[in-house]
């Protein structure tokens, strides 16, 4: 590792286990009128908030870094760990000082921890912000554009300003820049996933949910221009996608013990609400919200959250695999989690069909034990490089 | 506690009804009616007549096959093509009861689905069954209906339009294309005027647990008293003739002082009364409502009798506004309101039918109902001072029912009950 890019991936690593989220907080003292609005996974179009002024705060749980003593008081064991992380967080107050919360129509258990917020009287605001399922412009458009409508009238109430055509379209921009930026690091990791691990990758992607766009734009440039050097040693590893992981974020140390034994992950759907749409959102329009409504209705990538029968998911994923030249796929899913466990025996199928290999694997965001999860992928790793005809390394 | 089994009226219509729809469904082959999948909530019934197609409902197949203990064999074939032991089991029941021939209660073979109707209704597991349908079913149209969530205790005109827009050009030009058939709204309006006669009788009924005794139990009973209506009759005369029997039944054993009839007989000592929350448990159904009759408790009311829709706070299907009214049917349904709505409706059954303890079956499969289900219970503790309690089991996976754990759960209930009754009646003492 090079020694001058250290610094940067320290500081990333620490803003993106920053429960406190103290960066936010602090951004928010600088200057009165700004709001910190939190939302929970998977995407939201952070833009509207940028252009009114405010930072939209990616909240992931608590993970392996909170003590859930509360939170299990709400949540009987059979449900995902994630929620109790999160309502832990508020009933400490780690989440003081947050305007509004937003909750995307992911299932069912992000669906009703909105309602638990509601209760708790947390925020100046608590949206359930209901996604269209149905992809007509005319009809679920339209349903679209009136939620979106009320997030900004919610930022309204506190701010006393909405965001103008111009502001919209320069926030537009800006996002546009972080997922070019985003998408460049991961094209060129997929040839030398060597130079940036995927550990270091997960942290600078997870660091921009807790700080402005500007900011993070910054960094991905300087991470850029550091993959872009002829940097590290490659190993002798496996090319994978890991899908699955959408939610409830596995702990550091599963994604350590996934490169260490034996893995480079060259794409994830681990921060897919950053990645969410695949391009650019017109940002010169005189409809801003319209162009953040049409990228989302023609430009989602795909997920257990969406409805697709029109664009099943499988054949998109397996193009993806495909795509990054990956040798394999590990399904990584958080126990207790409806969407991705349910989608889980059609995409393996899809992978039987495709000739793509594949290991399953469910973790929750706290599980301290990786040994049993590092043999399987270790086993897998072993067997796709020993076995199989062609090299795998490098392109 | 009589032992004799008593068959009345209501049961032998709803009997003929169902017997009839399964005679139908084997009978599609030769008759060429087209056969309909979808859901209880925010189920279109009525619109599905309309075109003259038969309704089949996945999770009342999984249900019975639950009831008929056969749906431990179908999980564990849904589990061995991939599906997740943490996973909803209504789907992995469903999905093993195809894979094993697709065989419907009636013992003869349910016939494949014509359409997909997703009417994704409270439950976004609903979605995802459906995915996997469209797989199994590789072809077959999948129309989708995305029902808005009540997140602010309301049905907005946007909502309405929404949901309006999709049946205009989503679900019926796929209805349209399947039954071969125009949509004729005047066909469905007059559907509608039955459905809303059977919605205000079905209000009449479950109001009667008011009575002491409660003539009926509106939880293990109540799942058979809202067959009709969710299954596939909601709009037909038949449904309408059910109900009137059933409540001029029910007002018959008001009148006579009569208890809930049970398996066993009629319950002759009313000694608590309940309000449930959550679905019941299918794979062992007659001993988990044994361990509340044995003990002289009457459920008085239960949300799940509402996923269906909730038809006590006023909602009525309208002819005037055939599409409108479906619309605001589906946003209607319980679990499509958001948590404090439902801790309202049940806080007001709590009052309303003066229950004297408020019970969680908290059910594994089911997020939809469990998450938020604990901070529900502790809300209406608070609330309105009253004895709650909690047990868990599972829709139809018979691994998740532990007899020994609900019977100490319950026995424990229930002790808290009686001891409740003494103090109160000796404070009642000093007081006079």
């Amino acid at each position: 590792m090079h020694t001058e890019i250290q610094p940067l991936l320290e500081t990333c690593k620490q803003l993106a286990f920053d429960l406190q989220f103290s960066h936010a907080k602090k951004w928010k003292a600088e200057k009165a009128g700004r709001i910190l609005v939190g939302y929970m996974p998977i995407y939201f179009p952070r833009e509207i908030v940028h252009a009114a002024g405010g930072l939209a705060v990616g909240i992931l749980g608590g993970g392996d870094h909170k003590q859930i003593i509360k939170g299990d008081a709400y949540y009987q064991s059979y449900i995902c760990h994630m929620p109790r992380g999160i309502i832990e967080m508020a009933l400490d107050d780690n989440l003081n000082g947050f305007d509004g919360f937003i909750f995307p129509s992911i299932c069912d258990v992000i669906r009703n921890l909105s309602g638990i917020f509601r209760m708790l009287g947390k925020g100046k605001f608590v949206k359930y912000l209901d996604f269209p399922q149905n992809f007509e412009p005319a009809i679920g458009g339209t349903f679209y554009k009136k939620e979106l409508q009320l997030v900004l009238d919610e930022m309204f109430r506190i701010t006393g300003r909405r965001p103008t055509m111009e502001e919209l379209n320069h926030s537009i921009g800006l996002f546009n820049r972080n997922r070019q930026l985003t998408e460049r690091i991961y094209d060129i990791r997929q040839n030398y996933p060597w130079r940036l691990s995927f550990e270091d990758l997960y942290c600078v992607l997870r660091a921009g949910l807790v700080m402005p766009v500007e900011e993070h734009n910054r960094i991905l440039s300087e991470i850029l221009d550091y993959v872009k050097q002829d940097v590290g040693e490659p190993m002798d590893k496996i090319k994978v996608v890991v899908n699955g992981a959408f939610c409830e974020q596995p702990p550091l140390g599963l994604i350590k013990s996934i490169e260490i034994a034996g893995c480079y992950v060259v794409d994830d759907d681990l921060l897919v609400g950053s990645r969410w749409i695949q391009g650019d959102i017109g940002d010169d329009t005189s409809d801003p919200i319209g162009a953040i409504v049409d990228a989302y209705l023609t430009k989602s990538t795909f997920s257990s959250s969406v409805y697709d029968v029109n664009n099943p998911k499988e054949a998109r994923l397996i193009a993806l695999a495909r795509h990054r030249r990956a040798d394999g796929i590990l399904f990584a899913a958080a126990s207790f989690c409806d969407p991705a466990l349910l989608d889980r025996p059609q995409l393996q199928k899809a992978c039987d069909d495709a000739g793509m290999r594949y290991i399953s694997f469910q973790y929750s965001e706290n599980t301290g034990q990786f040994k049993v999860i590092k043999e399987q992928v270790g086993t897998f790793s072993d067997s796709i490089k020993l076995w199989e005809e062609e090299a795998v390394m490098g392109n | 506690m009589s032992k004799e089994v008593v068959k009345e009226k209501s049961m032998v219509l709803q009997k003929e009804m169902l017997g009839k729809h399964f005679i139908e469904l084997s009978r599609t082959h030769e008759t060429g009616k087209k056969v309909v999948y979808t859901f209880v909530p925010g189920n279109l019934s009525e619109l599905i007549l309309a075109f003259g197609m038969l309704p089949v409902y996945p999770e009342i197949n999984a249900l019975q096959s639950g009831m008929r203990k056969k749906s431990g064999s179908f999980i564990r074939e849904a589990e061995k093509m991939g599906h997740s032991e943490d996973v909803c089991t209504y789907v992995k029941c469903d999905i093993g009861m195809m894979l094993n021939g697709n065989i419907g209660p009636t013992g003869e073979k349910l016939p494949p689905p014509d359409l997909l109707l997703l009417s994704y209704t409270g439950c976004f597991t609903f979605m995802k069954w459906f995915e996997s349908l469209e797989r199994l079913y590789p072809g077959v149209p999948v129309a989708m209906l995305h029902t808005p969530y009540q997140e602010n205790g309301e049905i907005t005109e946007e909502m309405t339009n929404y949901m309006v827009e999709q049946l205009k050009q989503e679900v019926i030009p796929k209805m349209e294309m399947v039954s071969g058939k125009k949509y004729d709204e005047s066909k469905l309006a007059g559907i509608l005027e039955n459905s809303a006669r059977a919605e205000d009788l079905i209000v009449k009924i479950f109001s009667t647990t008011k009575n002491r005794p409660s003539p009926i139990d509106a939880y293990f009973a109540g799942v058979y008293y809202i067959g009709p209506i969710n299954s596939g009759f909601r709009g037909t005369p038949e449904a309408v003739t059910y109900y009137e029997a059933l409540y001029e039944e029910i007002l018959e054993r008001v009148r006579l002082g009569l208890g809930p009839i049970t398996p066993e007989g009629e319950m002759e000592e009313e000694r608590f009364r309940l309000v449930v929350e959550g679905p019941p448990n299918w794979t062992s159904f007659r001993e988990f409502w044994k361990l509340f009759y044995d003990m002289g408790a009457v459920v008085v009311a239960s949300s799940y009798t509402k996923v269906g829709g909730v038809h006590d706070l006023g909602f009525r299907h309208d002819p005037a506004q055939p599409l409108a009214s479906l619309g605001k049917y589906c946003m209607n349904c319980y679990t499509n309101l958001n948590l404090p709505q439902r801790i309202d409706l049940l806080a007001k059954y709590i009052t309303e039918y003066h229950a004297d303890g408020f019970l969680v079956n908290s059910i594994k499969s089911c997020n939809s109902f469990s998450a938020g289900q604990l901070l529900m219970m502790r809300q209406l503790e608070e609330r309105l001072g009253i004895p709650v309690s909690f047990i868990e089991s599972d829709l139809v996976d018979p691994r998740y029912f532990s007899y020994s754990n609900i019977k100490n759960r319950l026995d424990s209930f229930f002790q808290m009950l009686d001891q409740r009754k003494i103090i109160k009646g000796q404070m009642e003492e000093t007081t006079a």
